[in-house]
């Protein structure tokens, strides 16, 4: 009962904190610049550079701009604008479409200006409604939608709601892409999410993807797969993902209970999602575990397209994508990950008699830089040229222009079109090849109550069944030492049983002793 | 003529008996935790496991002490004197009713044979599982300050070789246990402390606690 009131005043205290950190010195709707009308949604991103100087820089050196990155490692040109996954496959020669998730206004094609400053969305990110920005038209917001003077009266910061807008919806819909990010996360339970528990802590993202200078931490597709450190000691400098669960928790983070020493050596080898993150896809909306584009273009009698849906009412057809497999409450895979990854891109020779595997995630079993970690696979099926060998890039998704396949259910245009656009090489000739993405599994982290029972991987089936690397008791045991064992204990008990039964058949023998 | 003979205190009596308890839960919830059966979750087996190995480490601390400071460790000094005679008896003599060759004294209350394999579980295999035991238990703290070599999967298969020729141990013990003149006679002497001896000649005091 104490620890249980504890808790609740430890609680209040962090929501009065919170409340209070939140509250600003500064009432943006009394701002004179803010003050309307605006005739574009540029003119709101000049009114906040007005007193925000520097904010469209940092905005344009990061990733929200830029969809650019480079992986360290090996020098791949990676970020949304070129990569390639096997769900919505590429944003390239789909931008007016895909872009309403840039943190800018107009890129629509590569004649976009990156160094345009008032192209900067500031209300993308810090609007709290009001504000809508739709497929389609290129990041500008929706008029009808949207009342440029009340968001621009309005900004706060960053919240599940600005973020989730698009990264809830990562790979054209609800939840369709990471299984751990979907709409339920606006509005959490504390059972599916621990910390983001609307009635509870209530976190947001930047909570933890804490942002000094618009450039916000923590990526997959490089991630920080271990961080073997104590939390992060407020003010230090040091150069640290501050979004892990270390940097909070430290990585001793168990103390109570008889286990709790044991626990602690276990993130040795596992990553605290291993066992804080059961399953996905937790919070009642289905992720995409399987995307078929070859089944895409079939329509009905009256050539329209067609959408199927199964008993719970999602969609597992649909003329314009092909056909899904939807998953709910997905028990992870689990691999050994040093935070490494490196991707199949639009220039990677593959081999099409296999499955495809678009990313590779790396690291080394039982090694110091690398811990286990749950991770979704998603199963794709996607056009390939078949004299490159190379995956290809149709263009899906914009109307009007006789190409993209949703408007044409034409693979031979969409494909002729979007390589075009992306610049890459396209003989003609395309096929479908099974391809495979894996997602980390890192938010919907259950309370603790929750986690894993020991005997969900100490088992002859359980959940690290495949994984090298670690002795695991209840898992592993030594065949040949076990056979061995017992064995001597059966020759023994046989040798016991053999002489009891001679003593009994030679009992009349014996001469009273 | 019979006549009884005090051969177990009390102490060691309960020695005997709560470390036959222990040992034998300890080799089941063990073998639970290898996965052999599961009669129990990992997690519970684990701990029975724990409590179980750290009640007898205690256990044993006392058993040893009381040995040294009773001089009772004598009872475990090795002899090949009549051994002949022992194995012959076992492997012979008991089937044609031969009387047993050993005659219980309370200074020497264990047959040779006896000797011989309650040292070799004292020395070879008692080490064996306390040693591999500890390091499994506190390998998280040991791991780095041992050899190469020597990595749980080693630790974990002498542990278990241990278990095993304990295993082994403890099914030829409980069944020599019913080897006495009556087949309940050893297991009441255990018992009770007071061993029936058939030869009046071997009574030499009465009850002392040695």
């Amino acid at each position: 009962m104490t620890i249980k009131r504890g808790g609740r005043w430890l609680l209040l205290m962090l929501a009065l904190w919170v409340s209070a950190a939140m509250a600003s010195t500064a009432d943006h709707t009394r701002f004179e610049e803010l003050q309307g009308p605006f005739t574009s949604a540029e003119e709101v991103t000049q009114a906040c550079l007005s007193c925000h100087t520097e904010a469209s820089q940092q905005v344009m050196g990061t990733r929200h701009w830029t969809w650019d990155y480079e992986n360290p490692h090996t020098g791949e040109r990676l970020g949304k604008r070129t990569m390639l996954n096997t769900f919505c496959i590429a944003d390239q020669s789909n931008e007016g479409f895909c872009q309403s998730c840039h943190v800018g206004y107009g890129w629509e094609d590569d004649t976009f200006d990156f160094t345009a400053e008032t192209r900067v969305d500031c209300l993308a990110c810090h609007n709290t409604g009001d504000y809508v920005k739709k497929g389609g038209w290129a990041g500008w917001p929706n008029e009808s939608l949207t009342d440029l003077v009340s968001a621009a009266r309005n900004v706060g910061a960053s919240s599940r709601q600005t973020c989730g807008t698009c990264h809830f919806y990562g790979g054209g819909g609800d939840g369709v892409k990471h299984g751990d990010l979907d709409s339920s996360l606006f509005n959490p339970h504390r059972e599916l999410d621990v910390h983001m528990d609307a009635a509870g802590l209530d976190f947001s993202c930047s909570t933890c993807h804490q942002t000094e200078g618009h450039d916000v931490p923590g990526s997959r597709i490089q991630g920080t797969a271990v961080d073997a450190h104590a939390a992060i000691t407020r003010g230090s400098q040091e150069e640290r993902n501050p979004a892990t669960c270390q940097a909070c928790h430290g990585s001793q983070p168990h103390e109570n209970g008889t286990h709790a020493q044991r626990l602690n050596e276990h993130t040795r080898a596992l990553a605290c999602q291993t066992c804080h993150i059961p399953e996905f896809a937790r919070g009642g909306v289905p992720t995409k575990m399987e995307w078929d584009w070859s089944t895409a273009g079939r329509l009905d009698e009256e050539g329209n397209p067609i959408q199927i849906k199964n008993e719970n009412g999602y969609v597992i057809y649909d003329s314009k994508k092909g056909d899904f497999v939807p998953g709910e409450n997905v028990v992870p895979e689990y691999l050994w990950w040093n935070g490494s990854t490196t991707f199949v891109t639009a220039e990677t020779v593959i081999d099409p008699s296999e499955r495809v595997s678009v990313n590779t995630y790396h690291g080394t079993p039982g090694a110091e830089d690398s811990r286990i970690w749950p991770v979704k696979r998603a199963l794709g099926k996607q056009p390939y040229d078949t004299v490159h060998m190379t995956l290809l890039k149709p263009q899906v998704a914009i109307p009007g222009n006789e190409t993209a396949f949703w408007y044409n259910f034409d693979w031979d245009k969409a494909l002729q079109a979007g390589t075009g656009l992306a610049e890459q090489p396209f003989s003609g000739e395309y096929d479908f090849v099974e391809t495979s993405m894996l997602w980390p599994i890192t938010h919907m982290v259950a309370p603790g109550e929750m986690a894993l029972a020991c005997a969900s991987c100490h088992a002859d089936d359980g959940r690290l069944a495949g994984i090298e690397g670690v002795w695991m008791p209840g898992r592993n045991r030594h065949q040949l030492l076990d056979r061995f064992g017992f064995g001597l204990a059966g020759l023994v008990l046989l040798g016991a049983l053999g002489h009891g039964a001679m003593r009994f058949a030679t009992r009349n023998r014996s001469k009273g002793h | 003529m019979s006549e009884r003979l005090y051969l177990f205190t009390r102490f060691e009596r309960f020695w005997h008996w709560s470390q036959a308890a222990l040992i034998i839960t300890l080799l089941l919830s063990g073998f639970g935790i290898r996965g052999v059966h599961g009669l129990a979750d990992f997690e519970t087996a684990v701990r029975v496991h724990e409590t179980a190995a750290w009640l007898l480490i205690g256990l044993w601390v006392f058993a040893i002490f009381w040995h040294f400071t009773t001089g009772q460790w004598r009872q475990y000094i090795p002899t090949l004197d009549r051994i002949g005679a022992m194995v012959r008896y076992y492997a012979y003599g008991i089937f044609v009713g031969e009387a047993h060759p050993y005659r219980i004294t309370v200074e020497r209350k264990h047959n040779p044979l006896q000797r011989l394999a309650y040292l070799g579980v004292k020395l070879v295999i008692n080490p064996l599982v306390w040693v591999s035991g500890l390091l499994y238990l506190f390998w998280g703290s040991v791991r780095d300050s041992v050899p190469a070599w020597l990595g749980l999967e080693q630790v974990a298969g002498l542990h278990a070789l241990g278990a095993f020729l304990m295993l082994a141990f403890l099914i030829i013990h409980v069944y020599l246990a019913t080897a006495g003149h009556t087949p309940l006679a050893h297991i009441r002497a255990m018992v009770t402390g007071w061993e029936e001896v058939h030869d009046e000649s071997q009574v030499k005091h009465p009850p002392r606690a040695p």
